[in-house]
């Protein structure tokens, strides 16, 4: 029996970093799945005051973070002294990445295709 | 004063047993106003079980036919549940409902170094140094450059981020000196600092900087209060005020391209201390991590 994969979400609340579009769009899809998710206001903010939270949330096995670049959110759990376990943890970057991309992703299926004629 | 959003709070918007769907909009609109007051927001619409965290306060939303008592028997042990009925409220009652139990839920508190929104209150966004160890080299510099008692040194003699409310808020100077490129401001406008990949010319890029800095004698603080009282002294000399302030804010610009590599925000640079106390605080900060330096080069290597 496969273990069910945690959601986590930053909203990112306290600065305009993350374009809202992304942030909006990927919360609208979060909250009309059937899945579970947990959300929070801003991991910056959490991992500043060392929330107990972090801990918990950094223990799930499976977990997906939505939420920045990966090596921000590895340090910021790490500086609230929850580190994130080395293998099981997606982190979905929402300054980068489209909002179907990671919508895509967060239901398990391909990221977008390029674009025709587009090539890597 | 800010009022701090409890560590110990979990709202669950919860749909499972014994409870009626929430409209999706509402469902949408609460969560997300949730979210941007700082709330920590967890969503079930099936079977949920409360013990996931070990919080000591849930606050659990739903339309609930008849209150759930079963609810209460999931938490883990010493956590509270508070369930409420939200049928037939709208988002903005049912936030009212939650900054209430915030507030009475034991260990919330008036703390103003921390972040989260009140009615009245500013925000503090959340801008402090993190450190990429996997990069971090503990050498210091940091230490050493921050004037703000930001950073300082474990029991075992490792860089570490101490007081991060006292970081200036948009100023990442501190990562443009570190020579490992190993500090993030997550909430920084651009690449590495905002914790992009690390390419190898911003390992060079960041280098160069540090050159800047060592050609400015390795004390820029000194060099710019050096360069702010010059000016204030020729403002007050000045009887128009509109003059003045023109040639302050070309004096702060001209500045500001001066060191402009070290991207310290104006107000930073406008807002510092006198002469004095920087030269303390940079001798202090020096003396900080020269003893950190000195203790790691006496540890047995293992």
């Amino acid at each position: 029996m496969t273990q069910q994969r945690c959601v986590l979400f930053c909203r990112c609340a306290f600065a305009r970093v993350v374009p809202d579009e992304v942030k909006n769009d990927v919360l609208t899809h979060l909250v009309d799945r059937a899945e579970p998710f947990d959300a929070v206001g801003d991991l910056c903010e959490m991992s500043a005051r060392k929330d107990p939270m972090l801990a918990d949330l950094a223990s799930q096995g499976n977990l997906t973070v939505v939420a920045c670049y990966p090596r921000a959110v590895k340090w910021l759990f790490s500086a609230a002294g929850a580190p994130l376990a080395a293998e099981g943890v997606e982190i979905l970057n929402m300054r980068t990445e489209t909002a179907a991309s990671i919508c895509n992703r967060l239901d398990g299926k391909p990221s977008e295709p390029l674009l025709s004629g587009e090539s890597s | 004063m800010i009022a701090k959003k409890s560590s110990t709070l979990r709202v669950l918007v919860y749909e499972g047993r014994d409870s009626l769907p929430i409209p999706g909009e509402l469902r949408l609109e609460l969560i997300r106003s949730l979210l941007d007051q700082g709330y920590f927001v967890s969503a079930v619409k099936s079977e949920g079980k409360l013990a996931k965290f070990s919080q000591s306060h849930i606050l659990v939303l739903g339309r609930f036919e008849s209150m759930p008592d079963a609810l209460a028997t999931d938490a883990s042990e010493g956590t509270q549940v508070h369930v409420r009925n939200i049928d037939g409220m709208s988002a903005e009652s049912i936030r009212g409902i939650v900054d209430e139990v915030s507030q009475t839920a034991d260990g919330i508190v008036d703390d103003p170094g921390a972040a989260g929104a009140s009615a009245s209150g500013p925000r503090w966004k959340p801008w402090f140094p993190v450190i990429d160890y996997d990069r971090c080299t503990n050498c210091m510099q940091c230490l050493s450059f921050c004037l703000f008692d930001v950073y300082g040194v474990t029991k075992a003699g490792q860089i570490t981020v101490q007081n991060q409310s006292n970081c200036k808020t948009d100023c990442p100077a501190c990562s443009r000196v570190c020579p490992e490129v190993a500090i993030l401001f997550p909430k920084y406008k651009a690449g590495p600092i905002n914790g992009d990949e690390i390419s190898a010319d911003d390992v060079r890029r960041e280098a160069m900087k540090v050159d800047i800095s060592s050609l400015l004698g390795g004390d820029i603080y000194s060099m710019l209060r050096d360069r702010s009282a010059k000016a204030k002294s020729r403002f007050s000399k000045e009887r128009d005020d509109d003059r003045a302030l023109k040639e302050r804010q070309r004096c702060l610009n001209k500045m500001q391209q001066a060191v402009d590599s070290l991207d310290i925000p104006v107000e930073v640079l406008s807002s510092l201390p006198s002469a004095d106390t920087i030269r303390e605080r940079a001798e202090q900060a020096k003396q900080k991590a020269q003893q950190a330096l000195q203790m790691n080069a006496q540890k047995p290597i293992t």
